[in-house]
């Protein structure tokens, strides 16, 4: 018999789409604006309706774009509301100038970003081009595995956003998560809305009290100042995430960081990977242990900031890992989670382990827990030395020729 | 996968509610007190189109997240589906196929080419109109399914049904039993 974790928690029947909904009906922000897109329709779909029925009293702005729904964001979070939007894709593709505008700006917003492959060609399913296209815009990017993590994310992205004075996106795997039917425990209304508290901005423009400018002109001499500040800020938040993951498991009891390990403390071979496959690739993990095979695994939950001394702690005693990217650079050398990983490594010392890089389920490639076998087993090769470990991407379940 | 794991696909038709049944099955199937999974194959949504859904049900928290390929249960809403898609693809040695069709199982067994002892039958689309008033033969299959896994608690089932029904149609009583009976005549009627 399932139970919840937190006494007045509740079990439910809910996809990701559905979970997010829930999260930001009880976050309850001032303004939501958006522009509905495949996967993430259903989350602004059941918002609205929640704004329709009455049950929330948020605005919610049905803009002509994602281009403006993210202006929009931004102008209502200045102004001093706390505002959310939600979209995938193409979606954040069309809001990208806007995007380092909210960083910028030091705007907390939280988005629901639902990751799904970019075009060409017309691809609706799973990959994580899409944010990994945003990794240097300046927002804090976390990422679920599945249902409950989102939900979860949702209700601490606010306080970080808020604390951290960055944007924050939120993401769950297009499909494989968003469409996917989970138990989910939900918390109480109430116990939500105590945890996320009221938002009571610094400075905001309705502020008639103490106007002041927003989105000046800095050039030569303070532009570089700014974007400095933003990057400390990024450095820095990386407390504020762990400050509101520790509120969060006092509060509801479950344990958040900034990467979960899985049976990474004694292994000898590991993967590194990011959202859902990391769920699958668990019940790897769990079959080769039975055959004392030492693999472990490092689920990446908080890309942005990148939590290099961490990790590269964490991996030290690696023998062999594998770094599995759901989205290529198409850089001619490597994808982006590899090249963070290995750049924490060798900054922070770490020479020993051999690192491979494999590009996975783009366009919603099918990643099952075979797949994931043969790249234990070469990690078990290279680990041993009986293989040279390749210094190139190496892809998984692709017609190569 | 793992043992205690069990894998369920649905085969329909655009528009007869095989992904409604996986979402609505995951639902009823909490309600014993088991982690579930629902999700539907996307593609081109068109009526009338063959379209798949799948369940996972387990004791244990369930992590994996790829596609089922090697299903333990096999639900086919329509029988005319037999014909054009390979509806018994990847079915383990022990797997079950349970059929809304009038034909018998020995009659389903040998156009499907498996084991007899392995097809089930129930007429759904019978038990439906008589029911509830319309050929909508996913909610009696559900009653099929619970029938043929065995293990599941029917009474945990109907009264967790009874509830949501209630919540959606509470203006319309005869939807509310219709449903319930429909799910338990399939229960019932289904057999080898």
């Amino acid at each position: 018999m399932i139970k919840t974790i937190y006494p007045k928690g509740k079990l439910v029947a809910k996809t990701g789409n559905e979970v997010m909904a829930e999260a930001m009906r009880q976050i309850e922000p001032d303004v939501v604006a958006a522009y509905p897109i495949t996967p993430a329709t259903e989350i602004l779909q059941i918002f609205s309706q929640f704004v329709a029925d009455g049950i929330v009293k948020s605005e919610y702005v049905a803009v002509e774009s994602e281009h403006s729904a993210m202006s929009a964001t931004i102008a209502a979070s200045a102004a001093g509301a706390r505002a959310m939007t939600g979209t995938s894709s193409q979606g954040l593709s069309l809001m990208w100038e806007m995007l380092y505008i909210a960083s910028g700006l030091r705007l907390p917003l939280v988005m629901a970003e639902v990751n799904r492959a970019i075009s060409a060609p017309i691809n609706i399913h799973c990959d994580h081009s899409d944010t990994m296209g945003a990794r240097d815009a300046g927002w804090i990017q976390i990422y679920s595995e599945d249902s409950q993590e989102a939900y979860d994310n949702m209700i601490q992205a606010i306080r970080i956003a808020e604390k951290a004075k960055l944007p924050v996106l939120v993401t769950t795997d297009g499909f494989i998560i968003s469409h996917c039917m989970e138990v989910v425990e939900i918390y109480p209304d109430a116990d939500v809305k105590t945890f996320v508290g009221e938002y009571r901005p610094e400075r905001y423009l309705l502020d008639t009290k103490r106007p002041y400018t927003l989105g000046s002109v800095a050039l030569q001499d303070y532009y570089f100042e700014h974007r400095y500040l933003l990057s400390q800020a990024m450095k820095e938040s990386k407390n504020v995430i762990l400050e509101v993951a520790k509120k969060f498991k006092k509060t509801f009891g479950r344990k958040y960081g900034l990467y979960e390990k899985y049976m990474l403390d004694d292994a000898e071979v590991a993967i590194v990977v990011i959202g859902s496959t990391a769920g699958t690739a668990k019940v790897v993990v769990k079959e080769l242990r039975k055959k004392s095979v030492k693999a472990g695994l490092l689920k990446i939950r908080i890309y942005r900031p990148f939590p290099a001394e961490e990790i590269a702690k964490d991996l030290a005693h690696i023998k062999a890992i594998a770094v599995m990217d759901r989205a290529d650079s198409c850089s001619g050398a490597f994808a982006p989670v590899y090249s963070d990983v290995v750049a924490s490594l060798y900054a922070n010392g770490v020479i020993c382990p051999k690192v491979i890089n494999y590009v996975y389920g783009l366009g919603g490639k099918e990643i099952r827990t075979e797949h994931i076998v043969n790249v234990y087993e070469m990690l078990e090769r290279v680990a041993s030395g009986a293989e040279k470990p390749s210094n190139n991407i190496k892809y998984i379940n692709v017609r190569e020729s | 996968m793992s043992l205690e794991m069990i894998e369920i696909r649905w085969h329909g038709r655009g528009g007869q509610g095989a992904k409604t049944a996986a979402l609505l099955f995951a639902e009823v199937i909490l309600a014993t007190g088991k982690y579930i999974q629902a999700f539907p194959e996307y593609g081109p949504e068109r009526m009338g189109a063959p379209v798949q859904s799948f369940n996972r049900i387990s004791e244990t928290p369930i992590t994996i997240h790829s596609g089922i390929t090697n299903p333990d249960y096999v639900v086919i809403l329509d029988p005319s589906l037999i014909d054009s898609v390979p509806v018994i693809d990847g079915i383990s040695k022990n797997g079950k196929v349970i059929v809304n069709t009038s034909f018998n199982g020995k009659e389903i067994a040998k156009v499907l080419n498996i084991c007899a002892n392995q097809v089930y039958v129930v007429n759904a689309s019978q038990i439906a109109v008589e029911t509830i008033g319309k050929n909508i033969p996913n909610t009696p299959m559900l009653g099929a399914l619970v029938k043929i896994i065995g293990n599941l608690n029917i009474g945990c089932v109907l009264e967790d049904m009874r509830t949501k029904l209630v919540a959606k149609f509470r203006h319309k009583p005869e939807i509310i039993d219709g449903n319930i009976i429909s799910i338990k005549r399939a229960f019932n009627e289904v057999k080898n």
